[in-house]
């Protein structure tokens, strides 16, 4: 099983930590990773806010770039994912958009490159049956909040792989790891998102929301699967805390860093130690089957 | 809002239909944006209030608005619509056409945060953060929001102070140059 890794800017920078922990856990996994050669951004929001032809032209670009790899392409970031499967979707459903992006980019292109976000990949092609063989240190104990936030699963016609309000796939994985997925009403709820650099006081808003209805299901960590609701729970959830009312210490980790540690990785090959708000101790609270996982930290 | 707006006929429901592919005209104003909006508290106008607005062609109305920059195209609206009409879509169609027509806005954040991501991801052929940063603070005059922040990302290692540099820069420039002249063209 190979993938044409998409890494997607995030992943450079605040986000190395989703960038380690995705590519050890594939490995161990089994699972080969080939960056896209000559990736380049996806855009993101500013393409699609500002220039229409951009906005499908640069996921396009790195759609062609992944066709000489041969393998479906796996995209990390929620944002990215998003951008490269609704390119896809203009290309094949509307004419006019194909041949702009083909005049672009001067290259053919039918919108035919597979593309798969990091939880589709393990829940739905490696399938849980295979995780829950591999799982070395299970997080019996672990109360978890599976948090999907806005572009895993909208639209629907376009990302399609789970139910656009109340998605399961998340949850079924932590399961998988022995963690107690909660029931909560915020799974699809946006963080803010890219507001985070412009109105960081409705991020601010929207990060307590999320970490005080997390809290108050009973979780005790929140799982995410994008480089931006991670940093507007983890790094902003102090501003959060200062803005809008006491929190208890709530760590966001990506679902990498969860599957890293039930299958027995060290927590310097997940990147841990980039969180704002250690998960140390609360895994070291857990039960003595998994206290030792902070092992490698220390 | 309590002055009555006139009707300025169609052309702006038009316009925006056009450009954003999806039937503004269809709405009949139940709401479900509205309510299920996680930005609309913080809003000046609510998304069903927009798209009422550009029925009535009620042009600077929509086009000052907070509203459209403040939208985090989160695509909840987009995914409930009865009428299958894409608001996200319609956020962005306005967003271009108040930078097209030269509105006065209200709140350049969002639209030089665009420009300083993108003038980056066309020198680098990806996001350099530090170096975005800069620009969108030199632009804006915020200097000092989430100065306090850098320290920590620091040393957790969040910024990079160097770029990573796609090896497709030289193509990434030719995509932005076709792309301009293809906008100029609609």
């Amino acid at each position: 099983m190979k993938y044409a890794f998409f890494p997607g800017c995030s992943l450079e920078s605040t986000a190395w930590d989703f960038n380690r922990s995705t590519r050890a856990v594939f490995a161990a996994l089994g699972i080969e990773l080939e960056d896209i050669p000559g990736w380049v951004c996806c855009g993101s929001t500013p393409a699609h806010a500002s220039n229409a032809s951009l906005s499908i032209a640069l996921p396009v670009f790195n759609l062609q770039r992944a066709q000489e790899l041969r393998s479906p392409v796996l995209a990390a970031c929620a944002s990215c994912y998003a951008r490269l499967r609704t390119a896809n979707y203009q290309v094949r459903n509307d004419p006019k958009q194909r041949q702009l992006a083909e005049r672009i980019t001067a290259e053919p292109y039918d919108g035919n490159v597979i593309v798969y976000h990091v939880l589709d990949a393990l829940v739905n092609h490696l399938g849980l049956d295979a995780i829950r063989a591999a799982v070395r240190r299970p997080l019996t104990g672990l109360r978890v909040a599976c948090y999907y936030g806005c572009l895993l699963t909208r639209p629907p016609e376009v990302v399609a792989f789970d139910d656009a309000e109340h998605p399961m796939a998340m949850d079924h994985l932590l399961a998988a790891l022995g963690a107690e997925p909660v029931d909560w009403p915020y799974k699809t709820e946006c963080c803010g998102a890219s507001l985070s650099m412009t109105k960081s006081r409705v991020v601010s808003r929207l990060s307590h929301r999320l970490v005080d209805m997390a809290r108050q299901a009973g979780a005790q960590c929140i799982a995410v699967a994008c480089p931006l609701c991670q940093v507007n729970l983890d790094l902003r959830q102090a501003d959060a805390r200062k803005a809008h009312g006491e929190l208890p210490e709530t760590p966001a980790l990506y679902i990498t860093q969860l599957l890293g540690l039930a299958l027995g990785l060290r927590s310097k090959e997940l990147g841990l130690d980039a969180l704002s708000v250690s998960a140390e101790a609360l895994f070291a609270s857990l039960s003595t089957s998994t206290a030792a996982v902070t092992g490698g930290n220390r | 809002m309590s002055d009555t707006i006139p009707w300025n006929g169609t052309a702006l429901a038009e316009e925006v239909e056009r450009r954003s592919g999806t039937p503004v005209s269809a709405c009949f104003q139940c709401h479900k944006c509205s309510t299920g909006c996680p930005i609309g508290a913080d809003m000046d106008l609510l998304p069903s209030q927009i798209l009422r607005l550009v029925h009535l062609g009620a042009e600077a109305e929509v086009l000052q608005s907070q509203a459209i920059w403040l939208c985090a195209s989160c695509e909840a609206c987009t995914t409930r619509c009865p009428m299958e009409i894409d608001l996200a879509a319609v956020m962005d169609a306005l967003r271009m056409l108040a930078i097209e027509r030269k509105v006065a806005v209200p709140d350049g954040h969002g639209k030089q945060f665009n420009h300083s991501f993108l003038s980056s991801v066309r020198h680098h052929g990806r996001v350099f953060e530090v170096g975005m940063l800069a620009a969108y603070k030199l632009r804006t005059g915020d200097l000092f929001s989430d100065v306090d922040k850098v320290p920590q990302m620091l040393a957790k290692g969040k910024l990079s102070l160097l770029p990573h540099r796609s090896s497709s820069v030289k193509q990434v420039r030719e995509l932005f140059r076709r792309a301009q002249e293809e906008e100029g063209k609609s």
